[in-house]
């Protein structure tokens, strides 16, 4: 598998990490009333056949933190974002 | 000598015959020549017994002349570099080779085991499932090392390998895997279309079938096209041909795995070059030409030395000049393998009979049975005769009458399989092509590949080279190249129908599907009658197409057999599923130079030599080698370690800590991000100040801790411990980029970057002091406790001190840039020398913050809250932080919950291990019973008892209470009294001075 880093270029798995669902939104509010919220955030993941956007970090790169929408059954990459888009 | 080469046919093939080269197999010295494997010198030279099989240990010869082969696996070289299970039919030979047959004893021509044969009935499938069963305890240690003993291939060296592998990247546009007609067809039109192409090839000749076949193309024999085909791949520049490469994998992404033999095919590698090297080939498209794999048709005791594929004996006729037998029998379905007969005849072999199993006679074959002045008999082989290599073959005629030749070759063909197993490596299933009667590649390819010539099912010549040129220039096309109009038209009518004919019915003895794994026929059978329906099954119940040929000549046979027994349609069935390696890859490939101490990169501490000089002793802490501790001569460890410790507390030590990981945190939000991570506050923390902090996952668990100063309004420089270094350093990327990017904060490691040490002891100061170009103040009131600051030490180098301590003593750490890291130990000690300095390792470090009580790797492990480490109180209530709301969980903030205490051994010489378990003072060690286990242990000289840090539950309470110290694995218990882990100096007024 090889990865289209938007700095780095196209590299090979092994300069990344995976972390996981890149969806998953940190909830901003620490009051009881967002406890499912939390709860959802830490522990609860999709396991979806199919596309699946998800974080990589590039550690033998530019560090850069990656936002790539994979398939998860082919393993086919159709897009890969900075994470930090919009800075 | 033997070797007298009797079946060589002078002048013939595309050996060198004008030199010689010598080798042996089972001690006997044989003769060769360049160009020669093994298989045909030996074939040359009149060996026809190679091995002998797995499981009944009957004598084999060999089949074909391809990495298929089945049979002909024997041990290559001798001590260190010996290699079992390599394929006679694929090692090059050399001047020197020596190989040994394998799984036989005493001999190859008289082997006990081979008793087997005679229980034959009982050996059959799923007998080890059936027979081994009861007793249970019998399995490990009688059934099992019997069975090991008795099958099994070859013996591997337990020595270790003297040569080293490689890794390697390739890139191109497109990469063709093989280099027969059609890949050197598609290889032509690829480059020159501009492409960048690679060429493998796993063979050391290019050519594939042309080398075998006795075929013109455009007018000139086979041979010499190929030849020109490669010479002007040569001479196009970003045309790249790899041969002994064999591309095993195909990958997610264009990524092909390949294995390069840079020295198999020689006595020992050159100097410097590696024994084989792993490609990584990165291919924007691929064109796979891998040729086809021809099978057997099946009878009994069709696994006798001298029964060969015909295409395989056509390779030793026209390839390597040498004539497989004297006298031959052709037993074949299809045209091509009448081509045997004809080459046969032609090279001076007597062609006894063409047999042909199929229910319509063929008027071509009998023609060619006239020409080649053999009868043409429509039947099948009955039997064979002659265990140790064929003798003779009995022929049942269609009427039912039978007749016997004598014979010692017989040539056998149940048509051509495409190799295709590089098209199914990403899930893919290959299709049947009922016309065909083979599997051929299926519509769910790999992305960016094609498949052209006989792996495509495209067995013509003019087929295979008409599909490789408009594969090429398809795959050129692909990555923007424009090539030229195709030359070579598509053959009108390719697709020669075949009646395939799978086994012999009432033939006599056991007839062979998978001679590797001596799988019959019955057994197929068998299993069938059994139940078994999925190929994928039947292979793991009956072991059929497994081991190193993964049943390349084997599986369709299988499948047609389970087909019928089961009453449904051949292409119903299915296949097994492939996956790489295509052939075996040695493990040695796969690691590379990542073995022994190069498993990983081995990263050394600025003071490392120096270390080495004062005679250290290393030990590796995360990637990094640190001086364990410094013995004098005659020094027990244990009296060492007090020393160093004693002196640090009395005098001063010093202790390089660069290995614990250091990130530079910048920006004017830096303070904020900080917040954000630790469970305590940093951005009102002075410019000139450093903190201890605790970092949390985001569950709650604590993560690392450290210290981080402020060295400017908008610049902190925090510590990490050295295993977390990484860890932490990816952690604050994710905050950074991921959870707020709006911060105007970067972060950055620099480990690397700075030497740091730790000068501890009463002392310190005088050290320092000592280092420190004038006009500068580290006294109590300028520098206070906790202080840090940018200095110039030694005549003007940049420094960073920071008076922190993890020893409890007075402590400065002074860092400089790394490259100075040397220079500033050796000062140190000079500075020091007058105050009686000594370095201490990490031993004496670990006893030190265990005599402080701080917490470490042992108690920050993944499964203890702050709370737990009594750090509970840190924890800001003001702000949000990572973890702080899953942190705050009832459950996890419970005074049951184990916390950290300190553990005093009633008898202080009772050493207390890491490890061990607590339980209340007159329970039992069970699990019911536990109420936690001990995190760290060490000897304190300053004490002098045993000391431990534990987690205890609602430990804190339980101060003076004695517990009980369970090692259930050394079968120990002692007395412990809890007390609070603060064992020396609890108020820190040592630190403060």
């Amino acid at each position: 598998m090889r990865i289209n880093c938007p700095y780095c270029g196209a590299r090979g798995l092994e300069e990344f990490t995976y972390r996981g669902d890149a969806t998953v939104k940190r909830p901003e509010s620490i009051e009881e009333s967002a406890r499912d919220a939390w709860v959802d955030y830490v522990y609860l993941r999709d396991n979806p056949a199919g596309l699946h956007k998800e974080l990589w970090h590039h550690g033998a790169g530019c560090h850069s933190w990656l936002e790539v929408t994979r398939n998860t059954v082919t393993h086919e990459i159709t897009a890969v974002e900075l994470a930090a888009k919009g800075r | 000598m033997a070797g007298n080469q009797i079946n060589r046919l002078s002048g013939k093939g595309l050996v060198d015959h004008g030199k010689t080269v010598s080798f042996q197999f089972d001690g006997e010295a044989f003769s060769g020549h360049p160009g020669d494997t093994l298989a045909s010198a030996l074939l040359a030279n009149g060996v026809r017994l190679v091995g002998r099989s797995f499981k009944y240990h009957r004598p084999r010869g060999i089949l074909t002349a391809g990495s298929e082969e089945p049979n002909a696996l024997v041990e290559l070289r001798t001590g260190a570099r010996r290699e079992p299970n390599t394929r006679a039919t694929t090692i090059e030979l050399y001047d020197g080779l020596d190989a040994t047959s394998q799984n036989r004893w005493p001999s190859l021509k008289l082997d006990v085991l081979s008793v087997n044969q005679l229980a034959t009935p009982i050996f059959g499938a799923g007998f080890y499932y059936k027979t081994f069963m009861w007793p249970a305890a019998f399995w490990e240690k009688l059934y099992e090392p019997m069975i090991r003993r008795a099958a099994g291939l070859g013996y591997p060296s337990k020595l270790s390998d003297p040569d080293h592998y490689e890794k390697s990247n390739a890139f191109c546009d497109v990469l063709v895997i093989g280099s027969g007609a059609a890949g050197l067809s598609a290889a032509l039109a690829a480059a020159k279309a501009g492409a960048r192409v690679i060429l493998c090839e796993e063979d050391f000749e290019l050519g594939g079938r042309l080398l075998a076949e006795s075929d013109e193309i455009d007018g000139k024999p086979a041979q010499e096209w190929a030849r020109a085909a490669a010479a002007e791949l040569e001479s196009l520049p970003d045309c790249r041909i790899m041969r002994r490469t064999t591309v095993f994998g195909a990958y997610d992404g264009g990524v092909y795995g390949a294995v390069e033999r840079v020295s198999d095919h020689l006595p020992v590698p050159p100097e410097h070059a590696p024994r084989q090297r792993l490609w990584r080939i990165v291919a924007k498209q691929s064109v796979v030409c891998a040729g086809g794999i021809e099978r057997p048709i099946l009878f009994g005791n069709n696994d006798r030395p001298g029964v060969m594929l015909a295409g395989a004996v056509r390779t030793y006729v026209n390839r390597f000049g040498v004539a497989p037998g004297r006298t031959a029998v052709v037993f074949a379905d299809n045209h091509d393998a009448l081509r045997t007969a004809t080459d046969l005849a032609a090279a001076g072999v007597a062609v006894r009979a063409i047999v042909d199993p199929r229910p319509q006679a063929s008027a071509a074959a009998e023609q060619v049975a006239g020409e080649a002045g053999a009868l043409y008999i429509r039947g099948g082989i009955e039997n064979v005769r002659g265990a140790l290599g064929i003798k003779s073959v009995r022929v049942k005629d269609a009427q039912g009458g039978t007749k016997e030749f004598d014979c010692d070759l017989l040539a056998t063909s149940g048509g051509w399989n495409p190799a295709l197993n590089l098209t199914t490596h990403l899930g893919g299933k290959p299709a049947w092509d009922s016309a065909l009667s083979c599997l051929v590649p299926g519509e769910d390819l790999p992305p960016g590949m094609q498949v052209a010539g006989a792996a495509a099912g495209q067995f013509s010549l003019q087929a295979c080279l008409a599909s490789g040129e408009a594969a090429g220039a398809e795959a050129a096309k692909h990555c923007g190249f424009s090539p030229s109009a195709l030359r070579r038209p598509a053959p009108a009518q390719d697709r020669a129908p075949a009646t395939p004919v799978w086994y012999v019915e009432n033939s006599r003895g056991k007839a062979f599907v998978d001679f590797q794994n001596d799988v019959a026929v019955s057994d197929v059978k068998l299993a069938a009658r059994e139940g078994f329906r999925v190929p994928d099954h039947v292979k793991r119940y009956t072991t059929l197409g497994m081991a190193t040929d993964q049943g390349k000549t084997s599986n369709l046979n299988g499948a047609a057999i389970l087909a019928e027994a089961t009453g449904r349609y051949l292409g119903a069935v299915g296949s097994t599923t492939f996956r790489p390696p295509y052939t075996p890859v040695a493990l040695g490939a796969l690691a590379g130079h990542h073995r022994g101490k190069d498993f990983r990169p081995t990263r050394l501490a600025p003071s490392h030599r120096w270390a080495e000089e004062q005679g250290a002793v290393f030990v590796e802490v995360g990637a990094w080698m640190r001086a364990l501790m410094y013995p004098k001569p005659g020094e027990a460890a244990q009296e060492t370690v007090n020393r160093e410790v004693s002196n640090t507390r009395t005098n001063v030590g010093v202790c390089d800590v660069s290995t614990l990981g250091k990130i530079d945190v910048q920006g004017p939000d830096a303070g904020e991000l900080l917040n954000r991570v630790y469970i305590n506050a940093f951005a009102k923390l002075p410019v000139g100040k450093a903190r201890y902090g605790l970092m949390l996952r985001e569950d709650g668990f604590a993560m690392d801790d450290g210290t981080t100063a402020r060295l400017a309004e908008d610049h902190f420089y925090m510590t990490t411990t050295t295993a977390n270094a990484l860890k932490v350093s990816q952690h604050l990327e994710f905050c950074q980029q991921v959870l707020w990017p709006e911060l105007d904060v970067q972060t950055v490691s620099a480990t690397e970057q700075w030497a740091q040490y730790a000068v501890a002891g009463p002392k310190a100061r005088k050290v320092i002091e000592a280092l420190l170009d004038a006009g500068q103040d580290i006294s109590n009131d300028a520098f206070p406790y906790m202080a840090c600051g940018k200095f110039t030490v030694c005549g003007g180098t940049p420094a960073r001190i920071f008076r922190l301590s993890f020893s409890g003593e007075l402590a400065y750490e002074i860092g400089v840039p790394a490259r100075y890291g040397d220079a500033l130990i050796r000062a140190i000690i000079k500075a020091g020398a007058e105050h009686g300095i000594a370095p201490y390792g990490t031993e004496a470090l670990g006893v030190m913050r265990i005599e402080k009580g701080h917490a470490a790797g042992p108690e920050l492990n993944g499964q203890t809250t702050a709370h737990d480490l009594g750090l509970g109180k840190m924890a800001s209530t003001k702000k949000d932080f990572i973890g702080r709301f899953m942190g705050e969980r009832e459950a996890l903030n419970e005074a049951g919950r184990a916390a950290m205490v300190g553990l005093k051994p009633l008898n202080p010489k009772t050493r207390i291990a890491s490890g061990s378990h607590l339980v209340k003072r007159d329970a039992q060690a069970t699990g019911a019973n536990d109420e936690g286990y001990v995190t760290s242990m060490a000897y304190s000289p300053e004490l002098e008892t045993f000391i431990a840090l534990a987690m205890l539950s609602n430990g804190p309470a339980r101060m003076g209470e004695v517990v009980k110290v369970c090692d259930p694995l050394r079968g120990n218990e002692t007395l412990a009294e809890v007390c609070s882990a603060h064992f020396v100096d609890p108020e820190g007024g040592r630190l403060r001075v």
